[in-house]
């Protein structure tokens, strides 16, 4: 047992003395923020406005089109077609909107042609239609006579509000917070096994090239070895994310303090909900955080933590599998990518089927492989699964963990001491018989 | 307990290949050990077996009269032929890391460190990464490393490789040091002067199986052919070649001598050196008598072809 905490000090002290960490370390969170900061100013800033010549020859519609910040719309129906058309092309206008002269509004509906040499955006012509279609139809009702202000009222303004069967209001566009929480979380677990797992395989390659692994194992046995290299390195990982949870907290608290700007409003909240929270009254706010405090954040950072155990220490095992079989980084590409599949696979399934239908059959399957669940499941959680899914999922990963970790210390076992040829999946299986 | 290590009848299989097929050895202790035998005749397999990096298939290994056991790293010492270190770890810290993996406290291994930093003149490293040294001071440290936890035995794979004939030379003083000290030492490798130099025991494994083992001049015996090199000044080359051939095989051979005489190499047979020596000393003038005794290359040579 010593000899593993020694094995567990030294991988996490090489890890962590590296400049390569320190330098991410401190620089990553920098990094996204400038990157964030980049983004937010080139969303802020304005787009070109764009001139949009109008050639009414009916003169109906030149005076509906209001000017936006990125369109203007100007009345030059008095000038002549080929004039406009020549200064599409000098470029001081983005395009024209022509509107021949016919018979009836009826004709017009597919005779009105918008001239540019870009090709404008569907929303952007939807637009359009939309004024046009509007002013035609209102004088369609003026030409039979029809009363239109007695058709205005009778418009309807449907807006559907969400309830729980608690009799509960709720808000519109949870569904995207609750997702954009567990998809972070599930990300987060993502990334983690990719950088990390990683880590142990170059270390694993490190020992083999550096031929120092015969001394080492003539001292410990290879599974104390690998034990201690994957938690050795996993160490290293949760200080870096602990170290950027602290500078990301102070920087939100100096931030918030300093500037007095209120930080509830992540990037992660989707649009519509920004939307609502914008415009609806202060209780939908209101009712948006009281919302996401109902969210089951204790056993969210609880099952975070042990997927998070599970599923690095699961893939960790396949990454130091592989390190032990190959000589060099260039010849592990062909045994990594079954395993970065079914991550990305899981991840996936998160986004596009758990936010649909979070307890489908789909979605509680992927939350039960063992191989997807730490991704799959997180993403479940926010929006309430049974806590007997939980257990059995983690129950499933636990255990498929505790298979790998002993069929990867067997390949781990024979490959350490293997030289030379890159070995095929065949040789892998029969080393496990050795 | 007068042998270090048994080893019965070990059987190493890897899938089909047998590596080892039922080798035994008796290793006494405070001997210096030779294990010979030709590229992938199975030597790696079993110091990895003695080292337990792998397992055997079938046979038992007794170490100092008990059987092997995970507490028995720290009695065995194990210089591997592919040599290696943390390159950017530095070698104190290394040293200290490896030594506390065989069992030895942190005090202990730092007191032993510095007795052999002095002992080998490399004071001043302590600091330095490996990545810094040459592969000469990387394989001073590895020495270190191999013989930091004073083990009863040690075995060296090629241990002269890499090294300087200066520093050759220190490492096979340290080696004969040790051996006094009471420790017992297993040699493998090709450099069969340095066989012949060191070891008081060989073993001679080819093709996974066992072929000779003993004492050194034992096995020399067994070897002999009773043959001897024979320098004469005579005057009657003629009368003399006529005698000998009546009783002897005779066989042209060279060795190095100031006179220009005639240079034999003479088979005795059954008869023993003094008959022959009758014979010489009436025909010319003895510059040269010696028998020739078989080199451990020869005997090497002869089993290794012969199977």
């Amino acid at each position: 047992m010593s000899k593993l905490i020694l094995i567990i000090k030294r991988e996490f002290l090489a890890k962590v003395r590296n400049k390569a960490f320190i330098v991410m370390t401190f620089l990553s969170p920098l990094l996204f923020v400038a990157i964030a900061a980049f983004v937010g100013y080139l969303s802020s800033m304005k787009a070109d406005v764009k001139r949009i010549a109008i050639h009414d020859e009916t003169g109906l519609f030149a005076g509906e089109f209001k000017n936006s910040d990125e369109y203007h719309y100007l009345n030059l129906s008095t000038v002549d077609m080929k004039v406009l058309k020549d200064s599409i092309v000098k470029e001081s206008f983005e395009g024209v909107l022509f509107v021949p002269k016919t018979g009836d509004a009826k004709a017009l509906e597919n005779k009105i042609q918008y001239i540019s040499n870009d090709s404008p955006s569907l929303s952007f012509l939807d637009d359009l239609e939309t004024v046009i279609n509007k002013k035609i139809t209102s004088l369609n009702f003026q030409n039979a006579q029809l009363d239109t202000l007695a058709i205005k009222n009778a418009e309807a303004h449907v807006n559907i509000t969400v309830a729980k069967s608690s009799g509960e209001q709720t808000v519109k566009g949870l569904n995207e917070i609750k997702i954009g929480i567990g998809g972070a979380f599930g990300y987060l677990i993502m990334m983690f096994i990719i950088i990390y797992g990683n880590m142990v395989m170059r270390s694993v390659i490190e020992e083999k090239t550096n031929r120092i692994i015969e001394i080492i194992i003539s001292s410990v046995k290879p599974f104390q070895l690998m034990m201690g290299k994957i938690i050795g390195t996993s160490l290293a990982g949760i200080l870096q994310f602990f170290i950027w949870a602290i500078i990301g907290l102070s920087v939100m608290f100096a931030a918030s303090t300093l500037l007095g700007v209120n930080m509830g409003h992540s990037t992660a909240i989707p649009p519509e909900a920004m939307h609502a929270v914008q415009q609806g009254s202060n209780s939908a706010a209101q009712m948006y955080i009281s919302e996401l405090w109902t969210l089951p954040i204790a056993t969210l950072i609880i099952s975070f933590i042990i997927y998070f155990i599970g599923g690095y220490f699961l893939y960790s095992s396949f990454y130091a599998a592989i390190g032990a079989a190959v000589d060099n980084e260039t010849d592990s590409q062909q045994f990594l990518l079954p395993i970065i599949m079914p991550l990305i696979l899981g991840v996936y399934v998160g986004f596009f089927t758990v936010i649909n239908d979070p307890h489908g059959t789909v979605a509680t399957v992927f939350s039960m492989v063992p191989l997807t669940s730490p991704i799959v499941m997180l993403m479940r959680i926010p929006f309430g699964v049974p806590w007997w899914q939980i257990a059995l999922s983690v129950l499933i990963l636990f255990g498929t963990f505790f298979f790998v970790v002993w069929f990867a210390s067997k390949i781990y076992r024979v490959g350490i001491l293997m030289y030379g040829k890159k070995p095929t999946w065949k040789e892998l299986v029969r080393w496990v018989k050795y | 307990m007068s042998n270090i290590l048994e080893v019965n009848k070990v059987v190493k299989r890897y899938g089909d290949y047998v590596a080892l097929n039922e080798v035994s050895l008796t290793v006494p202790k405070g001997s210096i050990y030779g294990l010979l035998g030709p590229n992938g005749a199975g030597k790696t397999s079993l110091i990895r077996i003695i080292n337990q990096i792998t397992i055997p298939d079938g046979g038992e290994i007794i170490l100092d009269g008990e059987k092997l056991h995970p507490n028995h790293v720290q009695y065995i010492g194990y210089l591997p032929e592919e040599r290696g270190l943390y390159k950017s770890m530095k070698v104190g810290e290394q040293c200290l890391y490896l030594a506390q993996l065989k069992g030895l406290s942190k005090a202990e291994a730092t007191k032993q460190l510095e007795y052999w930093f002095e002992r080998l003149e490399i004071k001043g490293w302590w600091n330095k990464k490996i990545q810094e040294l040459s592969k000469g001071m990387a394989q001073k440290v590895q020495f270190i490393v191999c013989v930091l936890h004073k083990p009863k035995l040690l075995i060296f794979d090629e241990p002269f490789s890499g090294f300087d004939p200066v520093n050759a030379n220190l490492i096979k003083d340290e080696i004969l040091e040790l051996q006094k000290q009471g420790a017992t030492i297993i040699f493998s490798t090709h450099r069969m002067e340095s066989v012949e130099e060191l070891c008081d025991h060989i073993a001679l494994i080819h093709k996974s199986n066992k072929l000779i083992e003993g004492r050194l001049n034992d096995v020399k015996k067994q070897y002999r052919t009773n043959s001897f090199e024979v320098g004469i000044l005579s005057d009657n080359v003629e009368g003399l070649m006529y005698d000998i051939t009546q009783k002897f095989t005779v066989g042209q051979t060279n060795f190095k001598s100031l006179n220009d005489e005639l240079k034999l190499e003479i088979q005795l047979g059954n008869a023993t050196p003094n008959e022959l020596l009758n014979v010489l000393v009436q025909r010319g003038q003895v510059t040269h008598f010696v028998e020739k005794i078989p080199s451990v290359n020869d005997i090497f040579i002869k089993t290794v072809s012969e199977k």
